[in-house]
């Protein structure tokens, strides 16, 4: 089996010279955990001004950074020795707003904000939220009061849509379909007038499928935000090329399951493809075995010794328990080489599985220490 | 035996949702097999792209069409299907508006990316339209499917997913994708639907179980069983483990018996029962959910076929008792 390469996380979040670290990864794999601990240690450790955020926090590692209130702001977490860290998290209806009226009068604002399509849209457009990351990403560089911004990513279906989400929300509002439907909503002539025949057959299909009213408002909506932004896809191509940047580091986020590792072997060919910076791989939830010179065959020898003779005692069990931890370091292993043979230039840490969540700072350090101690000495 | 096309009180869309890494396509894999009667067929259905179910039966990727996967403990069939919102569209075009070539065109002014990915809602009520047209499909008036079972987006987007008419109705407020969508609703929240969440005995997937049964019943959706996921054996619970007794088995038996092997044999140990405690203190939340619920083991060789007869088996168990 190839050896993977060690992941030094100290030595990326202490160097002076990253200044953005994304991590990415499918659900339910510690995601937020990991972004919010290496973002700790930074303040902590390497006394730098760190800015965690957050997309969707459990609501117990939410109340352990201090962030009762959902306000789309970076908040001052409390008790944090030497450096500083802020965390906010990520409301996609509030900075959409906030982008809008960034590039428009109030007036205008106000009406782009009364329309149906944007109210739905801004909530759950596909891609929004990947969208809204990324501007929320650009906003706190933009403000420059921090040395290290810490970026969870939405929990997306695929962890690609995070790549792909503002490159197609990009090139709906600047392609053909907005323009037609722009058309549709300025001057006095009905869109079917201004088509040709393969073009009005199209509406025709498009106002039958989705109904009059709703193009209407699709219409409007375009039409003022064409008005009023210009090239939203400037805008994400911007956000991709600084995300290309060297001072920005991805890391891959995953656990040893077969579906967490596929995931992450894709991310990882797919940030190689885009040019991204990536700094490694994660893997949390990672069992050990403590007594690594017994077998489980061995241990499970011995527990029938142990039964034939009849005597009431726990080791029995005990040595169940070791050889079921033994299985399953075991599977672990064999999964998480599918990693290592796919990547194997891409750097690793390795983090145990803890038994209970992080409730506090503490239990956050505790993380964060496990992955730092993981970097510094091969496992 | 396939039932009659009317829908009876006994569910058989079975929507399985669950926080992600809980294993809830698994589980919804196992569910289609216990769900399949002897000589009977069951439609497993993945709506998310991963090709999560091809990769689980160790098949080439899924095209847009039913495929056989598996066959169920009593020779009936498993069918799997990866629906995508996008050829799901040219379907449902074909289909009522009779749009054949449409496609092409279509796609080039950037409408099908529209409509599939860009659209509120729209893209679910394609995904859950094709879903309602496979269970409520019939052949000489019975059923073509046993059961079907879909596995859904996970917890903290399952219920905008399910609840496709109001996203519809807020724009769409006539016309056809109005009537396509209330005809899903009709289904998704009548008794011929069941919705179980897969958790495993760990905080945050338990929380969002809680989350996920209290979003589902305000929106009225029929809400099924809790089935729980990789549970560990009870072994050492409320047992004292001391170093002393260890060594003096280890020895008994030939094992090596020194001081390191202990220690470390009693922390494993330690870190089982504190385990055990979470998984109990987590069991104990989950039951005053009030739902139906059933555990599965963790299978520390991981996922194999072998592997998914068995909670196949354990499922079925568990509906027989619930039918009963």
């Amino acid at each position: 089996m190839t050896r993977s390469k060690v992941l030094d996380t100290d030595a990326l979040i202490g160097d002076p010279q990253t200044r953005v670290v994304v991590c990415c990864g499918s659900g339910g794999v510690g995601k937020t955990t990991t972004a919010a601990s290496l973002a700790l240690r930074a303040a902590e450790r390497f006394g730098r001004r760190t800015v965690v955020l957050t997309i969707d926090p459990a609501r117990r590692l939410a109340q352990s950074l201090g962030l009762a209130e959902l306000d789309n702001a970076p908040r001052r977490v409390e008790k944090v020795v030497d450096g500083s860290l802020d965390a906010m998290m990520l409301d996609m209806k509030r900075t959409f707003d906030e982008v809008v009226l960034a590039h428009t009068t109030r007036e205008q604002a106000d009406e782009i904000f009364a329309n149906p399509f944007y109210q739905a849209m801004s909530g759950t457009f596909a891609g929004t939220q990947e969208y809204m990351a990324m501007e929320k990403l650009a906003q706190l560089r933009a403000r420059d009061e921090w040395d290290l911004i810490v970026v969870d990513t939405p929990p997306s279906r695929s962890a690609l849509d995070f790549l792909d989400a503002p490159a197609r929300l990009a090139r709906f509002l600047d392609g053909r379909m907005m323009r037609l439907l722009t058309s549709s909503s300025r001057g006095g002539h009905s869109v079917f007038s201004l088509m040709t025949s393969s073009m009005s057959f199209f509406t025709r299909t498009i106002n039958k499928v989705i109904g009059g009213r709703l193009l209407s408002d699709i219409g409007t909506f375009a039409a003022s935000l064409d008005s009023t932004f210009g090239g939203f896809r400037t805008r994400a191509e911007a956000t991709f090329k600084a995300l290309q940047n060297p001072q920005t580091a991805f890391l891959v986020v995953a656990a040893p399951e077969p579906d967490a590792i596929r995931e992450a072997v894709y991310f990882t060919r797919r940030l190689t493809e885009e040019r991204m910076p990536l700094a490694g791989l994660v893997l949390n939830r990672s069992h050990s075995v403590a007594a690594t010179g017994l077998s489980a065959e061995r241990a499970m020898g011995a527990v029938e010794a142990l039964e034939d003779s009849g005597d009431d005692t726990p080791t029995a069990d005990v040595l169940r328990v070791h050889s079921r931890l033994v299985s399953q370091v075991a599977t672990e292993t064999r999964i998480a080489a599918r990693f290592t043979a796919a990547c194997p230039d891409v750097p690793q840490a390795r983090v145990p599985a803890f038994a209970a969540d992080v409730h506090d700072l503490e239990d956050l350090r505790a993380v964060a220490e496990a992955l730092a101690g993981s970097g510094s000495a091969p496992p | 035996m396939p039932s009659d096309a009317a829908a009876g009180p006994v569910p058989h869309l079975h929507v399985v949702t669950g926080k992600g890494g809980v294993g809830k396509t698994t589980v919804a894999a196992a569910l289609a097999m216990a769900l399949t009667p002897p000589g009977g067929r069951t439609l497993l259905v993945e709506v998310e792209g991963r090709q999560a179910l091809a990769s689980l039966f160790d098949t080439p990727a899924l095209p847009y069409a039913e495929r056989h996967v598996a066959t169920a403990p009593g020779g009936g069939e498993v069918f799997a299907l990866a629906v995508d919102a996008e050829a799901a569209l040219l379907d449902y075009l074909a289909m009522f508006y009779k749009l054949g070539s449409a496609g092409k065109a279509l796609r080039k002014v950037g409408a099908i990316d529209f409509a599939t990915t860009i659209a509120p809602g729209l893209r679910d009520i394609l995904l859950t339209g094709k879903v309602k047209e496979a269970a409520t499909r019939t052949d000489h008036g019975r059923r073509v499917y046993d059961a079907v079972v879909l596995d859904a987006p996970p917890t903290g987007r399952v219920s905008r997913f399910l609840n496709v008419t109001v996203e519809a109705s807020k724009l769409a407020k006539v016309g056809p994708i109005r009537t396509h969508s209330d005809g899903v609703a009709k289904l998704l929240h009548s008794p011929a639907t069941a919705v179980h969440v897969v958790t495993r005995l760990e905080e945050m997937p338990v929380q969002e179980t809680a989350d996920a049964l209290a979003e589902l019943a305000a929106l009225k959706l029929p809400v099924g069983d809790v089935i729980v996921n990789s549970v560990n054996p009870p072994l050492l619970a409320g047992v004292r483990v001391t170093k002393a007794g260890l060594k003096r088995d280890l020895a008994a038996v030939g094992l090596p018996s020194d001081q390191r092997t202990v220690a470390a044999l009693a922390a494993e140990a330690a870190d089982h029962q504190q385990r055990l405690a979470v998984e109990d203190r987590l069991r104990g939340e989950l039951s005053e959910l009030g739902r139906p619920m059933v555990e599965l083991p963790l299978f520390t060789d991981g996922m194999d076929l072998s592997n998914l007869y068995e909670m196949a088996a354990l499922l079925r168990e568990h509906l027989d008792g619930e039918a009963r």
